[in-house]
């Protein structure tokens, strides 16, 4: 078992908890909280990605806290998911798209020139918006993953850690042979978080993972995020402002500018977006008076 | 309400649309089934029925001391074959391979080709065996007095196992099929693994550029290029300019090598190869369209390369497709002829093929050439012909078929 697995479940989640720090407002310096360094994880700077001529996010600087939550919110059509899908390279896979700027991931641009993007998803995971588990076993659904990056321990303990970790273990523990879509919606996305995270990864991404669940689901969702936070940097996009102001640690808002490209205008502590927001348009949205 | 509601009165029209939709539906499944009823009525009739015999001699005088022919022992066999030819033929088979080499049963087949010499006068369909006998045994007396009635199962197990003849009463498709067996053998080995590999690169790999949809659009056309412009281009490259590779000569196969040619199976496999690549590429591409995306991101997202992705998802999840796919049009280049015929298949060959480079002929083309004979008892053996054909195509189904669900193990 891993030593930086530690059981968190009582950690209790609201809003008038104050995060353990205080708010990021400088970016390219480092946040302090009471006096210590706080790490980051992930940055982008004047990062800009293109789908053909079509600019969809323009020069977007944001920092991503080691272990902490960090909500991307905004209405649809915002480039939430291209930010997201940009911070592992994922955005490639589109013939079209072009991206721009820099995203460091622990001191590195993962968009330099020698950087296998490979290697960058492996480090950083993804958890799409629609449970994608593959057409296996549930064992081999967490098993693939680690057997293609060679991975040299055991894999039935692997599998054993993963879907604990992912809160399935006790659903699953008995049919493991079983395929994945015999899962409920719910127990799939908790699969593919599994299976996301039995590549070690540091970075978790999630892309409204549970806009396709139903709300007991996403409730056990939004608690597993934060178990899995103390190991993780993860990082969210959503549409559920609810769900932003109960899970994360911060929250970016994102908006379309005048000429249809995606923009950042806000980035604090989650408590402070959605009490005291800096810019009126993000109140207009976090209070439901937008559009 | 005063108000006239504006949707009023239409539902029934729409019904009455919707069954008249449904009526021409079904009509067009019921059209397809007599076709197919037919078709099947044809091939059947013909390949059973009653045969007029004529024999030359009766068994039952050959008979020796009260025992029938077929009891006698290889020996009075023997005489009985030297005694009923004329010298100069008993020379010439005894020359070819001596009587007392020769097995029981050989001799008993050599009495009967030689010495009984059954001859078909008249065949019969199998309507007409079922429905009208007083009329053929009318037909027989009147014009056949000579002639023993006797049915036909033109389809028996000895028509499978016989070589070609020019006789109808011993022609057999054991040529055309081993003929078919190998062709489709090359054709599979040539085509499959690099359709598939082109869909794969074509679908997963390729840019999405201007030369790439050129390709597309000519594998596309090529699709529906007619069987026998196929016929024409292995003829000009199999046949003719790789004669020494399509013959064999190259690897030392043909004892003179002034009388090579390509006319072989390994020709015939290859330029039917041509003929169904592009089906099975276009088939397998919208196979490997049928995976979902989001599988390949799943897999991407997990830091897996391009071509893990392919192997361990997109190719599990295609391959079902992909055989089918395979399977129509294997099933496809199985009943080709005009191709074959412009490269070049022998239509008269009565020993099996023994290898790729060996002369071959197949069914189709057997049946074509036994279809073009006057004599009728040879549309008795095309029907029966044609049935083993469709045996043929489908046991080469059922056993893709088989194949495909076993490797294609979906949760």
């Amino acid at each position: 078992m891993d030593e930086r697995l530690v059981d968190s479940s009582d950690r209790v989640v609201s809003l008038t908890e104050t995060p353990d720090m205080v708010a990021h407002d400088q970016p390219g310096s480092r946040t302090e909280t009471n006096g210590a360094p706080q790490e980051r994880t992930l940055e982008t700077r004047d990062l800009r990605v293109y789908y053909g001529d079509f600019l969809a996010i323009r020069d977007v600087d944001l920092d991503f806290l080691s272990r902490k939550i960090t909500a991307i919110i905004g209405p649809s059509g915002c480039g939430k998911t291209t930010l997201l899908r940009s911070l592992n390279r994922m955005n490639e896979l589109v013939p079209i798209a072009r991206t721009e700027g820099h995203v460091m991931f622990q001191g590195q641009d993962i968009y330099a020139e020698h950087v296998d993007p490979v290697e960058v998803r492996r480090r950083i995971g993804m958890v799409f918006q629609k449970p994608n588990p593959f057409p296996k076993s549930i064992y081999e659904n967490i098993a693939w993953g680690a057997r293609i990056h060679g991975y040299k321990g055991e894999l039935d303990a692997l599998v054993e850690e993963s879907l604990k970790r992912a809160a399935l273990w006790e659903e699953v523990k008995d049919k493991l042979d079983q395929s994945g879509y015999s899962l409920s919606g719910g127990q799939q996305q908790r699969l593919c978080i599994a299976r996301a995270i039995a590549v070690r990864p540091e970075v978790i991404l999630m892309d409204e993972p549970c806009s396709a669940l139903d709300p007991v689901a996403t409730f056990r969702i939004e608690e597993l995020m934060r178990e899995l936070a103390s190991i993780y940097t993860i990082v969210i996009v959503t549409h559920n402002m609810q769900q932003a102001a109960r899970v994360s640690d911060f929250t970016a808002m994102m908006m379309l500018g005048e000429d249809k490209a995606g923009e950042m205008i806000e980035y604090d502590e989650t408590n402070t977006i959605f009490t005291r927001p800096a810019d009126p348009r993000t109140e207009d949205y976090v209070t439901g008076r937008f559009g | 309400m005063n108000e006239i509601n504006p949707f009023e009165g239409n539902t029934r029209r729409r019904r009455r649309q919707g069954i008249a939709w449904r009526f021409v539906f079904q009509a067009s499944t019921i059209v397809g089934i007599i076709v197919l009823t037919a078709l099947l009525y044809n091939v059947i009739n013909e390949s059973f029925g009653l045969a007029a015999l004529e024999l030359e001699i009766d068994p039952a005088s050959l008979a020796v001391d009260g025992v029938a022919l077929e009891e006698l022992s290889q020996e009075q066999l023997a005489q009985i074959f030297q005694a009923n030819v004329s010298a100069g033929l008993y020379r010439r088979y005894a020359t070819e391979k001596p009587f007392t080499e020769r097995t029981r049963e050989e001799v008993y087949d050599l009495v009967q080709e030689r010495v009984i010499r059954p001859q078909l006068v008249k065949t019969w369909t199998l309507f007409e065996t079922l429905f009208e006998r007083d009329a053929i045994e009318a037909e027989l007396a009147e014009k056949y007095p000579g002639a023993r009635l006797q049915f036909f199962s033109w389809l028996n197990p000895e028509f499978v196992q016989r070589p070609q003849s020019s006789d109808p009463l011993r022609a057999g498709v054991r040529t055309a099929i081993l003929g078919s067996l190998w062709v489709i053998a090359i054709t599979v080995i040539f085509a499959f693994p690099i359709a598939t590999g082109a869909a794969i690169y074509l679908e997963e790999y390729a840019p999405e550029t201007r030369l790439t949809r050129l390709i597309q659009t000519n594998i596309n056309s090529l699709a529906g290029v007619p069987s026998i412009i196929y016929g024409i281009l292995g003829l000009a490259i199999f046949v003719r300019f790789m004669q020494p590779i399509t013959s064999g000569a190259v690897f030392g196969l043909v004892d003179d090598p002034t009388t090579a040619n390509g006319r072989t199976i390994i020709a015939a496999g290859l330029t039917l190869g041509l003929l169904i690549m592009p089906i099975i590429i276009i088939n397998a591409q919208e196979a490997i369209k049928a995976v979902p995306n989001s599988l390949r991101n799943a897999s991407y997202g997990l830091g897996a390369t391009q071509w893990e992705t392919i192997w361990s998802h997109v190719l599990p999840n295609s391959i079902a497709g992909i055989l089918t796919g395979t399977i129509l049009a294997v099933s496809r280049a199985v009943g080709e002829t005009a191709p074959l015929v412009v490269i070049g298949a022998s239509t008269f060959i009565t020993f099996d093929p023994d290898g790729p480079f060996s002369k071959f002929t197949t069914l189709p083309i057997q049946i074509f050439q036994w279809t073009s004979r006057p004599q009728a008892e040879f549309r008795n053996i095309a029907a029966a012909a044609i049935i083993a054909l469709l045996l043929l195509l489908l046991a080469l189904n059922a056993a893709a078929v088989l194949l495909r669900n076993r490797y294609s193990h979906r949760y």
